[in-house]
C-alpha cells in the first residue's frame, strides 16, 4: 500500500513547470511589478525557484543574489555562480560577514541555532532592500517539506512575496529541477543550510528528506491516522517526531494573532485576497 | 437542427465587474462575429471567484434596469448570452447565479443550489443557497443550466432531465488540484481535477443521452490556480472539442441537434426512465431516516 501510494510523489513536470511559472508571472505582474529577486545559496530549492522566474519572466527581469559568510563554503558559490550562467541571470554578491559579526562578537557564547537565525534575517534584509532598489518582489524558495516540518527561519528565509515551491515535497522539487537542467552538481550534492561548516539538514533533522516526503505525504495529502503510518512501515518514534514538529511549528505557516476587541478584525472577519481587484 | 456554442473560458478580475463585463462583451462580439448562436461564460465571470467581503459590493440584479445586465441584454438581442454572477434579492441574500439571456429577455435565472463549503472552499460561508432546479425552453429546445458543485450531486441533472433539458449548459470555477504523475504523460497530463470533471461530465452525457457542454474559467487567484479544459460531450458520450488546459480561448463547436433523435432511437433510456418508482423509493428512504 505505501509503495503504490509513493508513486504519487512522482510528477508530470511540464505540466507542474505550466502552473508554477504561470503563478510567478500573474502573481508579480498584477501586484504591479515585472521582476524578481531571489537569494540563491547554491542549493537546490533556490536554483529551481530562480529557473522558473527566469522562465516566467525573463532572465534580464530576475536578479539573484549571492549572500555568503566567510565561512561559507566555495562549493555553494561555485554552485550559485553555475545558475547564474546557466540563466544569463544579474547578480549581485553581498558578503553578509560585516553585517552579522559585530552581534556574534557582542555574544560570545552565542550557539549555532542563534548564528544561524542572525545570518538568515541578515540575508532577508539585503533580499528585500534589493527588492526595492530592483523593483522586484522576493520569491521564495521554501519547499513543503520544509514548511511543513518548519525547518526555517521565521522572518528569515522562510520571508518572501511569493512561493512557488510551497506545495511540492522535496523529491518533487529534484524531479522539477531535473528536468528544467538545474547544474548536476547541485542536483547531486546533499541538501545544507550551509549555515555553519559540515552542516546537512539531513544530519540537523535526524531523518533523511526521503523518508520525511513519505510520511508527510501520507499525513498531510491522504489524510493517513499515524497509526496507518505505523502499518504502512513507518517506525512509530519516527511519525510521533514528525507530527510533533509539524504541530509546534504551525505559528511559522501563519500571520501572528490578533486579540480581536472590535466587530470586524483582520484575519477574522476582514476577509479578502491579496489580488483584491486585480 | 443546429447549434453554434461557443464556450468561453476566460480569466477575470477580482472584484472587477467593470472589467469583466467589458471581457464579455469583447467575446460575445468575437463569436458573434464567428456565427455562433450562444456563448457560455464560467462561473462568477463577472466578479471573480474567492469573493470573500467582497460579494455584497459586486452583487447585480438580472434585469433591463441594472447597468451591468442592461448591456448584457442588449447583446443578447443577436446571440444568447450564459453568465455568471452574484445575485442580491429582494430581501437581501446573495447567490451564486448564472443567468440565461435571449432576444433582449432574462429567460431564466438559477441559483447555485450546492455551495461547497470544505477543504478549500468556503461558499456557504458568504452565499445562500439556491432552493430550486428547473430546465427552460429556448429557440434551441428545452436546456438546463447547473454550476460547479451543483453537477457533483447527481440528483440534479437527474431533475433536469426528467424536466425535460436535452442541453445540459454546465460552468464552473474549479482550482486547479492533484498533479498527475509522470507515468501519465508527462506535459499530456491533466490536474485530478480536470479529469474529474471530464469524467462526470461524459458520464451524464451517456447517462442522459444528452448533450453536456462545460466551461471553466481560467487564471490564479492567489495561489489558486483555474485549468480552463471547456469542453463538449454528445448524446452518445463522445467529446466534440476540449478548449485548452490553463489559457484564456473561447472554443467553437457546432451541436447537430437531430443527434438527439438518432442516439435516442439506438438507446431509449429516457424512455424506459421510471419517475415513478424513483418517487416511490425516495419517498420511503427519507421517510425512513427520518424515523
Amino acid at each position: 500500500m505505501a509503495g503504490e501510494k509513493m508513486n504519487e510523489l512522482s510528477i508530470d513536470t511540464e505540466l507542474t513547470k505550466k502552473i508554477l511559472t504561470g503563478f510567478i508571472q500573474t502573481e508579480i505582474t498584477r501586484a504591479g511589478f515585472s521582476r524578481a529577486v531571489i537569494g540563491l545559496s547554491g542549493g537546490l530549492d533556490s536554483a529551481l525557484s530562480c529557473f522558473l522566474a527566469a522562465e516566467a519572466l525573463g532572465a534580464q527581469n530576475v536578479l539573484a543574489l549571492r549572500m555568503p559568510y566567510k565561512t561559507s563554503s566555495q562549493d555553494s558559490l561555485d554552485d550559485a555562480q553555475q545558475v547564474i550562467d546557466a540563466l544569463g541571470v544579474p547578480s549581485l554578491t553581498i558578503e553578509i560577514t560585516e553585517m552579522v559579526d559585530p552581534l556574534f562578537k557582542r555574544f560570545p557564547e552565542m550557539s549555532n541555532r542563534r548564528k544561524g537565525n542572525i545570518m538568515a534575517r541578515e540575508r532577508m534584509i539585503v533580499l528585500f532592500d534589493q527588492s526595492e532598489e530592483f523593483k522586484g518582489l522576493v520569491v521564495g524558495t521554501g519547499n513543503k517539506t520544509e514548511i511543513l516540518l518548519g525547518y526555517s527561519t521565521w522572518y528569515g528565509d522562510a520571508a518572501c512575496s511569493l512561493n512557488p515551491l510551497g506545495d511540492l515535497y522535496k523529491a518533487q522539487v529534484r524531479q522539477l529541477a531535473q528536468s528544467m537542467s538545474v547544474p548536476q552538481s547541485i542536483l547531486k550534492k546533499a541538501p545544507s543550510a550551509d549555515l555553519w561548516q559540515g552542516q546537512t539538514d539531513e544530519g540537523e533533522l535526524g531523518f533523511t528528506y526521503d523518508q520525511a516526503d513519505r510520511l508527510l505525504y501520507l499525513l498531510i495529502d491522504e489524510r493517513y491516522t499515524p497509526e496507518e503510518c505505523v502499518e504502512a512501515g513507518f517506525d512509530e518514534t519516527f511519525v510521533r517526531q514528525v507530527i510533533q514538529r509539524v504541530r509546534r511549528n504551525q505559528f511559522k505557516r501563519v500571520l501572528p494573532p490578533i486579540a480581536k476587541v472590535s466587530n470586524r478584525t483582520v484575519g477574522y472577519d476582514f476577509l479578502y485576497l491579496r489580488d483584491w481587484g486585480t | 437542427m443546429k447549434l453554434n456554442l461557443a464556450l468561453a473560458q476566460i480569466n477575470t478580475v477580482l472584484g472587477g465587474v467593470e472589467q469583466n463585463l467589458e471581457k464579455h462583451l469583447k467575446y460575445i462580439e468575437t463569436a458573434r462575429q464567428q456565427g455562433s448562436d450562444l456563448i457560455l461564460f464560467p462561473e462568477l465571470s463577472l466578479t471573480g471567484y474567492v469573493l470573500q467581503d467582497l460579494v455584497p459590493t459586486v452583487a447585480h440584479h438580472p434585469n433591463d434596469s441594472d447597468p451591468v445586465f442592461h448591456e448584457l441584454l442588449e447583446a443578447s438581442q443577436t446571440i444568447d448570452i450564459m453568465t455568471g454572477f452574484v445575485e442580491e434579492d429582494e430581501r437581501n441574500r446573495f447567490y451564486i447565479a448564472a443567468a440565461y439571456l435571449s432576444g433582449g429577455k432574462v429567460l431564466h435565472v438559477h441559483h447555485k443550489v450546492y455551495l461547497p463549503t470544505y477543504g478549500l472552499f468556503d461558499e456557504g460561508r458568504f452565499f445562500a443557497r439556491g432552493d430550486s432546479v428547473r430546465a427552460f425552453d429556448t429557440r434551441f429546445g428545452r436546456v438546463g443550466m447547473l454550476i460547479c458543485e451543483d453537477f457533483w450531486h447527481a440528483s440534479l441533472p437527474y431533475l433536469l432531465w426528467l424536466d425535460g433539458a436535452d442541453v445540459f449548459l454546465f460552468a464552473s470555477a474549479s482550482p486547479g488540484r492533484g498533479l498527475p504523475s509522470s507515468s501519465e504523460g508527462n506535459g499530456g497530463g491533466k490536474l485530478a481535477s480536470s479529469r474529474w470533471v471530464d469524467d462526470i461530465n461524459r458520464a451524464y452525457a451517456g447517462f442522459f443521452t444528452s448533450f453536456v457542454a462545460h466551461t471553466n474559467r481560467v487564471g490564479y487567484e492567489d495561489g489558486l490556480n483555474f485549468w480552463g479544459g471547456a469542453a463538449v460531450f454528445s448524446p452518445d458520450g463522445e467529446p466534440l472539442i476540449h478548449g485548452p488546459q490553463h489559457q484564456e480561448a473561447v472554443s467553437y463547436v457546432t451541436l447537430d441537434l437531430n443527434q438527439l433523435h438518432r442516439t435516442r432511437a439506438r438507446l431509449p433510456l429516457l424512455r424506459d426512465e421510471q419517475p415513478d418508482l424513483m418517487l416511490k423509493e425516495l419517498t420511503r428512504i427519507t421517510q425512513t431516516r427520518r424515523e
